[in-house]
């Protein structure tokens, strides 16, 4: 076991110290690297701050529940109260009908139209907010809504939480067929440097077997050296995404101000930071793991 | 103990490199495997180095049928075996320490205790004052002895070497072979291919002509 770990620390050590003889090109490696990293993690970044926006803009999901005209206010404040007993309501506000009136009046447009008419012709109402804004939890609470008396309409703005909904599940797609399409590229990397090292060090792994070297003593150097390059590739993208968010955040802040829009970009976390280093040293072992199965084998 | 039991061995497209050969050699006894160049010594160390496979015969070292080895028990089996190969096989860009040094790491040995064997095989070989050289540094007497050092320093039971004078002037190659009889002295097994039986004396003696038996 001790002589076990301590091959593992010397094939690490080897695998830094082969990295280190060439910097230049171990550096442009890792840009390569870093660089097809960045790009689905900086999309992972912004469609973090789609999700911002979404939640931050003044059209979160809501659902629009109308009384009848000829419901009275003690059939409002009963509404009201089953409202707030219900699971799903996660906000409430109250438009009593008087108030709409006043403000439609004060509107400008609508005045002398509205002035004209005999009665007010506004319903009370009152707006919902939701705990889960899933398409299909908003439409089933509506459901609900709609069975409550004196309710005459329940109006869901399940469409644009459908567009939205849309949207963000496109941008999943993208970022995972990006990741998945330049994942592909690390390993294509990984495997062409390590086929070439084992090319460059085949006079040492035909002695190494000579004098008595498992397969496994052979390919840990190079397994060591695959992962180190895709952990490298991996802080080069955190640095560059890093770098990408502090040059944004003041411009977007400043656009985002535009629309009454309070959106700060962050960069990824603790959590994130850690995917990425994992996942980038995962791709890189295995580029490594296929380079040898072929190279070996020639 | 080495035994050869009508042991051929072919390479394809069907040349014979071994033709039905037999012999024994005991613990700590040393055995000269002459002949001209192509008489297959080379291939007759490979066989027992696990290196090539008879192609029908067996060829036993120590109780065990090479033959019948499962592949993962190999590297095992090699580590038992000091080979000094006719090419040598050193690493160019690693010191004469870290050329010692492989086969101990290989064998997974603790760094101290690899540092001190590697130490004492240098000075038994008279290059003690060298270690932090690169192999390309030294004399071709100097890389052979090298070459020994690296093969002793796991301390084996049999040592094999494929022309270990070749190449040599005849004082290096005197001094190289008397290294070898030192070990063989102390009880290590000796199997030497060589052309140059003088150097050598008190051994054994296989002469082979294209791969069979003729002394």
């Amino acid at each position: 076991m001790k002589a076990w770990l301590s091959h593992h620390r010397q094939s690490a050590a080897l695998a830094w110290r082969r990295i280190a003889a060439t910097p230049v090109n171990s550096l442009l490696s890792l840009l390569a690297i870093g660089i097809a990293l960045a790009l689905p993690a900086g999309g992972q970044m912004l469609l973090s701050a789609a999700r911002q926006l979404a939640g931050t803009a003044s059209a979160v999901p809501q659902i629009s529940v109308f009384m009848a005209a000829t419901a009275d206010r003690a059939m409002a404040n009963d509404v009201r109260a089953r409202l707030q007993q219900q699971p799903g309501v996660k906000q409430l506000q109250f438009l009593a009908r008087e108030e709409t009136l006043a403000r439609m009046k004060a509107s400008g447009g609508l005045r002398e139209v509205i002035e004209a008419l005999p009665a007010n012709p506004f319903p009370d109402a009152f707006v919902v907010g939701v705990r889960d804004e899933r398409p299909e939890a908003m439409e089933k609470l509506a459901t609900e809504l709609r069975k409550l008396a004196g309710v005459e309409h329940v109006q869901l703005d399940s469409a644009w939480v459908r567009r939205l909904d849309a949207l963000l599940k496109l941008g999943r797609s993208a970022l995972l067929l990006l990741a998945s399409l330049l994942g592909c590229g690390l390993v294509a990397i990984s495997f062409g440097i390590i086929r070439m090292q084992v090319l460059t060090q085949r006079a040492e792994i035909e002695l190494s077997r000579l004098l008595g070297a498992t397969e496994a003593y052979v390919r840990r150097p190079f397994l060591y050296h695959g992962s180190l390059l895709g952990l490298g590739g991996g802080l080069v993208a955190w640095l560059l995404v890093a770098a990408s968010t502090l040059w944004l955040r003041a411009p977007l802040a400043e656009l985002a101000g535009m629309y009454e829009i309070n959106l700060v970009l962050k960069g990824l976390d603790g959590i994130e930071t850690g995917l990425l280093l994992s996942f980038a040293a995962l791709l890189g072992w295995l580029g490594a793991v296929f380079s040898l199965r072929q190279t070996l084998q020639d | 103990m080495i035994r050869f039991d009508r042991v051929s061995k072919r390479y394809p497209p069907g040349v014979d490199a071994l033709l039905d050969l037999s012999f024994e050699v005991g613990d700590g006894k040393m055995l000269l495997v002459g002949g001209h160049s192509g008489a297959g010594k080379s291939t007759l160390l490979k066989l027992i180095a696990g290196i090539e496979k008879s192609t029908s015969g067996a060829v036993l070292v120590g109780g065990q049928n090479l033959g019948s080895l499962a592949p993962s028990a190999l590297p095992y089996y090699r580590r038992r075996i000091g080979m000094v190969f006719q090419d040598q096989k050193l690493l160019f860009d690693r010191s004469v320490f870290e050329n010692v040094m492989l086969p101990l790491s290989i064998s997974g040995f603790p760094p101290r205790e690899a540092g001190s064997r590697v130490r004492a095989a240098l000075d038994k070989v008279g290059l003690g004052k060298r270690e932090k050289a690169l192999p390309i540094m030294l004399s071709g007497g100097e890389q052979q002895r090298l070459a020994i050092a690296r093969a002793v320093v796991g301390r084996p039971d049999l040592l094999l070497a494929d022309e270990p004078t070749a190449h040599l002037d005849a004082d290096t190659a005197s001094d190289v072979a008397r290294i070898f009889l030192e070990f063989n002295r102390v009880g290590v097994s000796l199997l030497v291919a060589t052309h140059v039986h003088e150097l050598f004396p008190g051994g054994d003696r296989l002469m082979l002509d294209h791969g069979r038996r003729v002394g």
